[in-house]
């Protein structure tokens, strides 16, 4: 769970980063993607291998993240018995509290996100699946004011999850020694979780405020 | 004071239990928690209605036996900055015509006896797996020939203060037993005589534990906020680095 997530949470950087070069304009972006799906590690592998290898990585890393889920979550369900007539948590936060919604929230909107961008074959308004030109997706995709509210949910969610999924995957592998590197952890948590929203939301803003 | 009480009756383990409201007059603020139930018992008894079950033992907060969720809150902590055990709770916490929800600790690992008595040994069967040390007893050894370093001695000495009442199972929206566990691994891992067994008794203790129907940890840190001992959060992370070391290592590895 955590060493997965730490790597989804690695992955979800890279893209966010990735994603601020809608900024820069039609070509630069698409040659960005050009290059990420078919030039990456080129003399060593193949024209189009790595993505393929990085994919198949992430699927599996995502495979094993829901099914150590799925385990948890039952042996969770086990663990809590009958549930309390009222209940007054302490620590609780909205996001360790749905830490579980939040994920199947997740699943069911990239599933949407790959149909969209990916995989193709679902048109919404002016959005239209157009291969190789992934600029004009995000454009088309992200001048419609509710595609960019579903956009927000998803990286909300994101947000939410790595907030606490941040700092429970580091203190899982036992990093949280004391009370300060808990508050470590706390503020570096806050920051990723700020840092991906910020930056995946700000594309799709700009696109929509037409500064794109 | 005046009170109304909402408390858990259930007849026994297979009985469907229900919340049923008693009226208490003349409770004194002064009194604790547990006494305030004696109280409720009187006049029950008085009734000739069934006295309330309740654990309790020392009544002085270091034996564990008392353990309630009041108020959604295990041992009725709320908000308080003070640890507390549910006989260390004085009726001074509430006000005056208060409604009080009594309910025993629920979770999966420890089923309801009656009313608000539950069944704890499965923390036995966790101790058992591994939260002690083998030595070959003789003749007394000299004190100084196996120094603990202070800094640990001292960390030994906090966890070890645990009582095992299970306020944080009862706490924990999975209803792990993690820091209960980790007290006991964190206990031995600090001093000298816990070293030669460290890395199996992590995973001897780590597989009782979910043996015995408790759930996995999600880090929300319920557990540290009710613990009227105050075991650390971080009990749980020396936890987890050690089972972590167990696997890495050679005698992590059990050898039967």
């Amino acid at each position: 769970m955590a060493f997965t997530g730490l790597v989804l949470i690695f992955f979800l950087l890279m893209h966010m980063f990735g994603n601020l070069k809608v900024f820069v304009g039609q070509e630069a972006y698409n040659f960005y993607a050009g290059w990420l799906k078919a030039e990456v590690l080129y003399p060593i592998l193949p024209h189009g291998w790595f993505i393929w290898i990085f994919r198949v990585f992430l699927l599996t890393c995502l495979v094993l993240h829901v099914y150590c889920m799925a385990t948890l979550w039952a042996a969770s369900l086990r663990g809590r018995g009958s549930s309390y007539v009222r209940t007054n948590r302490r620590q609780q936060t909205w996001s360790s509290k749905f830490m579980r919604w939040l994920g199947l929230t997740l699943a069911t909107l990239l599933l949407l996100h790959l149909l969209m961008f990916t995989i193709g074959g679902v048109t919404f308004g002016a959005f239209e699946f157009v291969a190789h030109d992934p600029y004009s997706m995000f454009i088309g995709a992200f001048s419609q004011w509710w595609i960019v509210l579903i956009y927000a949910i998803f990286v909300g969610a994101v947000c939410m999850h790595v907030r606490h999924g941040f700092y429970s995957a580091f203190t899982t592998l036992g990093i949280n020694v004391g009370p300060g590197a808990r508050q470590t952890l706390n503020v570096l948590a806050y920051f990723v979780a700020g840092l991906l929203f910020a930056g995946f939301i700000l594309p799709p803003l700009g696109v929509l405020l037409g500064m794109v | 004071m005046k009170i109304t009480l909402k408390v858990w009756r259930q007849a026994n383990k297979d009985a469907a239990g229900s919340m049923v409201t008693y009226q208490l007059d003349g409770v004194s603020e002064n009194s604790s928690f547990l006494e305030m139930l004696d109280m409720l018992n009187e006049q029950l008894t008085s009734q000739n209605q069934e006295p309330v079950a309740f654990d309790y033992d020392c009544r002085e907060g270091i034996c564990g036996m008392c353990g309630i969720v009041i108020n959604g809150s295990a041992h009725g902590r709320y908000e308080s900055d003070v640890a507390t055990t549910t006989c260390q709770l004085h009726m001074r916490s509430f006000r005056d015509g208060d409604v009080i929800e009594v309910e025993p600790w629920r979770t999966g690992a420890f089923p309801v006896v009656k009313d608000l008595v539950v069944d704890r040994s499965a923390f036995d069967r966790i101790i058992q797996a591994g939260g002690f040390i083998s030595v070959n007893t003789g003749s007394a050894p000299e004190a100084h020939s196996t120094p603990a370093p202070k800094r640990q001695a001292d960390r030994a000495f906090d966890v070890a203060t645990c009582i095992g009442c299970g306020a944080c199972v009862a706490a924990c929206p999975n209803g792990a037993g993690m820091l209960f566990t980790s007290a006991k691994i964190t206990h031995l891992a600090n001093l000298p005589q816990g070293q030669p067994e460290r890395r199996l008794r992590v995973k001897a203790m780590i597989a009782a534990h979910d043996e015995n129907g408790f759930g996995g940890c999600q880090n929300v840190g319920e557990c540290a906020s009710v613990c009227p001992k105050e075991i650390p959060l971080e009990s749980i992370a020396q936890l987890n680095r050690d089972l972590i070391a167990s696997m890495f290592r050679g005698d992590g590895k059990s050898t039967d």
